[in-house]
């Protein structure tokens, strides 16, 4: 005992665990009505929702005009039917409308390569063959003039197909494009990183819509008479070149939050550059740019719709184009409704997508 | 001494460096027979680390030569790849790939590097795991693991390309205390296998078990060098005299 009189802050022997105490959650009722600034946000807000909620579930389902013709929507509802009647206009575009079939199976397509190259097990050749074949077969489907389809030229496209076309070559091409302008900004070679970085402050500098602008009308005026290019492709060409600077920036800051061991390590191991690059410095930066990629992806996918300003036909222009149809009373609330929740639909998948990425990555690493 | 090939494992012939205008190597020489085993020792900023990172390329020396297995480093970018294979280096800060497993930090370099079919090359890596005491945590990732554990694997990871020389830059400086006997029982086990071997270290146990020469550096230079008895009984320099009276009490 005498022992413990002298040093009676020295645990002899092992003490119990103990259970932890339990975090106190606040209530339901803590959380709105907790204090006078919570009161009263609660009621004002509680208000708000009283007094629109009632004109919008009248609108949208009371007096929702669900079947009919445009006679059938002069009412003040909502004009469903037109939805029913137009959602092939909307998602097709002008393409003929007897050969619907074609959009409607190039775009199941590149959905299906799309969903079957998410889990990171299929980032391989073979998929990335998988995507040439797809844009080879749904470029293919969509022109015709082979296998005996009719033959639909480009400025006759509209509609889905048009915005994942332009999606997928954004983000698709300008990927790879934005890992070389990224490399060659922190390149040592002096012309290299001077190429990069006079691209990429160069097409950052310029607003979205006057790259349109150029590389629809400005373009073709250079060009020598005779050649021409297509339309689509000259957008296409645009938004990737878009997407690619961006992308290209948000990958340069991943690269410089990898610690400079690790390129040593794989350089003292006998590894050359490129593959020093490629299996050891990209795969962290990108697992470190993960979120800001992703909001740069995201916000390529809505830039996509820009390209109603050089007259190309993509989801949101049908939409609205449908929405002219002098038969039906103006329905654009509508017609935008479905469109928006299209691009929701796309874009809220990437970012559930990236999040699970970003998760995955982040029980290896720590 | 157990030099037996004429060609010595390395060899440093009036070796100069600058980062701008600080000069950090000044004239250094030094031949490491095969089998060797040196440690270098120093005050910090000595430039002891930098005299290592100088062997495989990681630093390059502006004056002098270095030849390592009798090939001189030059320029040449394919002979630098091809000497780093045959140079393992260990870090102070592991520096293992965190987003690929144990197995996968081990496999890299032989299957990327030497070429080596995926098979093969992971039976060697669970054989070097197995000898640094390890092979259960293959499938962790180095996150997972404690510093010392992680330290054993970077020199498993070494070890897999069958290097004929390897580096240590003091490898047991960033290590909890509890961690540093494990680490340094496999650099004993190594030297005992006749590795050659450079390490710098401050560890002064390891260095009169193992070493068969301790260089000590100053600004710069190697000011002493010699047998661990001559070297601990008696120091000839006045920087060394110091250094030892500060580490020894």
């Amino acid at each position: 005992m005498s022992e413990l009189a002298q040093a009676p802050h020295v645990a002899y022997g092992q003490k119990p665990s103990l259970p932890a105490p339990t975090a106190r959650s606040r209530g339901l009722i803590h959380i709105f009505f907790g204090d006078l600034l919570s009161v009263c946000l609660t009621i004002a807000t509680g208000a708000l929702l009283l007094a629109l909620l009632p004109k919008v579930l009248d609108w949208a389902i009371l007096s929702g005009v669900w079947d009919g013709d445009g006679a059938a929507c002069k009412g003040g509802g909502a004009c469903w039917a037109f939805l029913r009647d137009k959602y092939r206009q909307i998602l097709f575009g002008v393409y003929p409308a007897n050969e619907q079939w074609r959009p409607a199976a190039a775009t199941a397509m590149i959905l299906a390569v799309a969903l079957w190259s998410l889990p990171p097990r299929n980032w391989t050749r073979t998929t990335l063959t998988l995507w040439l074949v797809c844009m080879a077969a749904v470029l293919g489907l969509m022109s015709g003039g082979i296998f005996g389809l009719a033959s639909v030229p480009t400025t006759s496209w509209g509609g889905i197909v048009i915005t994942l076309l332009l999606t997928v070559s954004a983000i698709g091409l300008g990927f790879p494009i934005a890992v070389v302008l990224a490399l060659g900004r922190r390149s040592k070679m002096k012309v290299v990183s001077l190429i990069s970085v006079s691209v990429v402050e160069i097409v950052r500098g310029l607003p979205l819509l006057s790259l349109l602008f150029i590389a629809s009308i400005l373009l073709p005026l250079m060009l020598p008479d005779g050649v021409s290019i297509d339309k689509l492709l000259r957008a296409m060409v645009a938004l990737t070149l878009f997407s690619a600077v961006y992308l290209a920036e948000v990958l340069r800051g991943g690269l410089q939050g990898v610690p400079s061991g690790q390129a040593e390590a794989a350089h003292a191991l006998g590894l050359g550059w490129w593959h020093t690059t490629r299996l050891v410095v990209l795969p962290q930066a990108i697992r470190k740019v993960i979120p800001p990629l992703t909001n740069t992806v995201i916000v390529m996918v809505k830039n996509t719709s820009l390209v109603l300003v050089v007259g190309l036909f993509d989801l949101l222009s049908s939409g609205r184009a449908a929405a002219t149809d002098p038969a039906w009373p103006a329905p654009y609330v509508e017609s935008y409704l479905f469109v928006a929740t299209i691009y929701f639909a796309i874009c809220f998948s990437i970012s559930r997508y990236a999040y699970w990425l970003e998760s995955r990555g982040a029980d290896n690493a720590r | 001494m157990n030099a037996v090939s004429d060609n010595p494992a390395v060899e440093l012939r009036g070796v100069h460096k600058w980062y701008g205008q600080h000069q950090v190597l000044r004239d250094v020489s030094l031949r490491v027979s095969r089998g060797e085993r040196i440690v270098i020792c120093g005050p910090s900023g000595s430039g002891k680390s930098t005299l290592i990172r100088c062997i495989n390329r990681l630093e390059e020396h502006q004056q002098g030569h270095i030849f390592v297995d009798g090939v001189e480093l030059t320029t040449d970018l394919r002979k630098i790849d091809e000497i780093r294979r045959d140079v393992g280096m260990v870090f102070q800060h592991f520096n293992l790939f965190s987003h690929l497993t144990v197995l996968e930090n081990l496999t890299l370099a032989p299957v990327w590097a030497r070429k080596m079919p995926k098979k093969e090359a992971d039976d060697l890596a669970l054989h070097y795991l197995t000898r640094v005491k390890i092979p259960e945590q293959a499938g962790k990732y180095p996150g997972q693991l404690s510093g010392g554990q992680q330290q054993r694997v970077a020199i498993a990871r070494a070890l897999c390309m069958n290097p004929k020389i390897m580096l240590f830059d003091e490898p047991t400086s960033a290590l909890d205390p509890e961690m540093v006997k494990e680490v340094l029982d496999t650099m004993v086990q190594l030297a005992q296998d006749g590795m050659t071997m450079l390490c710098v270290t401050h560890e002064m146990g390891f260095a009169r078990q193992v070493a068969d020469r301790i260089a000590f550096m100053d600004a710069g230079q190697i000011v002493e060098m010699n047998s661990p008895d001559e070297f601990f009984a008696r120091p000839r320099h006045p920087r060394t005299q110091e250094f030892l009276s500060q580490i020894l009490h």
